[in-house]
């Protein structure tokens, strides 16, 4: 049920925390604002955290999937810091 | 040395008798685990001074400084007090109330942790009792202080309330929460109260607010992690406000001193009169 438009993807199950919501801030990055990326992740502590730091960090969260082996996805929409 | 030293008011004002004849191990007042730069300054000047230039952090965030002659000990006291820096207390009494950072720095946060620790400080700091008694405060779940090792500790947690309406059912706060009480039900949230543990995950991740918390104290009584270690028990539900708070501390630190022979600690007591009559107590301490 994964009808969401994204633009970009990325692949965090290869990173352990921290390293797994660094991975993602940087290609939130790349993103310019209003793109959607699909951020894959494993269960567990990714999926109970990032989200959550990804929140802290401005951008907007518009669904998590579980992708049914033991992956979520997360799609997340580019929110520019207003300075 | 013809002077007696009386050890029972030196241990009040913080100095700990050493093995070496004469020094003491000169414990410092320290609330929530913070001082100032100042502060720190003074205390590193008479560490230099007057101890062997080095400072020991204590297991439950304090400072002492050890090898202080005791002829020495009014300069001291003085030189520490013209910094800023009190010392601290041993013995049978309120000890130093122990804070992790707390919602004020930790995202993870559900109350500000250091004012607590300072109003519990003010309140109750050095308290003549029948044994030694420790607060801790911690800011959330994760429970960095471990409350539960203190005689009473407190725990910031929050009341959770979900709004449906807001909820756009992205699913995040039911893997945000740790304990299974959040599922997704054609698109919204079910949430299964009785398994909340008050944590706050939900409203943290939430990304449209759909969950408010109100913020509250988790109290538990009765912890030790000496030669005895049991593990502080809740008795009445999260606390929402101050007031409450207090008045049911109030009434924890009174039935210590009415019912504790000396020396005997918390637990202890609670072990041997039974716990009944304790519960009674702050429960209409908590419904006022
Ligand atoms: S107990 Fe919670 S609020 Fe306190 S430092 Fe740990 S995570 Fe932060
Ligand atoms: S407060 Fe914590 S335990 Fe309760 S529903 Fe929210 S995430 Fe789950
Ligand atoms: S995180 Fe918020 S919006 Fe998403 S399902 Fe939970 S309550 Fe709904």
């Amino acid at each position: 049920m994964s009808d969401i438009h994204f633009d970009e993807t990325v692949d965090i199950t290869d990173k352990v925390c921290p390293l797994t919501f660094v991975k993602a801030k940087a290609a939130i990055e790349e993103l310019d604002e209003g793109q959607v990326i699909a951020i894959r992740m494993n269960d567990g502590e990714p999926v109970q955290n990032v989200p959550r730091s990804i929140k802290e960090e401005g951008h907007k969260i518009l669904k998590l999937v579980d992708n049914g082996d033991e992956t979520y996805t997360l799609y997340v929409e580019k929110v520019e810091d207003e300075e | 040395m013809a002077e007696k030293i009386d050890y029972g008011s030196l241990k009040k004002g913080g100095f700990m008798r050493q093995k070496q004849k004469g020094y003491f191990s000169l414990r410092l007042a320290v609330v929530g685990g913070q001082m100032t730069g100042e502060q720190l300054l003074t205390v590193s000047k008479v560490a230099e001074k007057y101890g062997h230039g080095y400072v020991h952090m204590t297991s439950r965030q304090g400072i002492e400084i050890p090898f202080i002659n005791f002829n020495d000990i009014e300069e001291v006291k003085a030189e520490l007090l013209a910094g800023g820096v009190k010392t601290g207390v041993c013995g049978p009494r309120v000890r130093t109330v122990t804070a992790c950072q707390g919602a004020a720095v930790c995202p993870s946060g559900c109350i500000d942790t250091e004012d607590i620790a300072q109003k519990i400080n003010d309140r109750y700091f050095g308290r003549e009792l029948p044994h030694k008694f420790k607060f801790g405060c911690t800011g959330c779940q994760n429970n960095c202080l471990k409350t539960e090792e203190n005689d009473v500790g407190i725990k910031g947690g929050m009341t959770v309330t979900y709004d449906s309406e807001a909820c756009i059912g992205c699913s995040v706060c039911t893997k945000a929460c740790r304990e299974g009480a959040l599922s997704m039900e054609n698109g919204k949230v079910v949430f299964e109260e009785s398994k909340c543990n008050h944590c706050g995950r939900c409203v943290k991740s939430c990304p449209v607010d759909a969950w408010k918390g109100e913020p509250g104290y988790i109290v538990s009584f009765g912890g030790t992690f000496g030669n005895f270690v049991y593990k502080g028990e809740e008795v009445v539900p999260i606390i929402g406000d101050e007031e409450t708070l207090f008045r049911v501390t109030d009434a924890a630190i009174e039935w210590f001193a009415e019912n504790a022979n000396p020396s005997e600690r918390f637990r202890k007591t609670l072990m041997r009169v039974g716990d009944e009559e304790f519960k009674e107590k702050i429960k209409a301490a908590f419904e006022g």
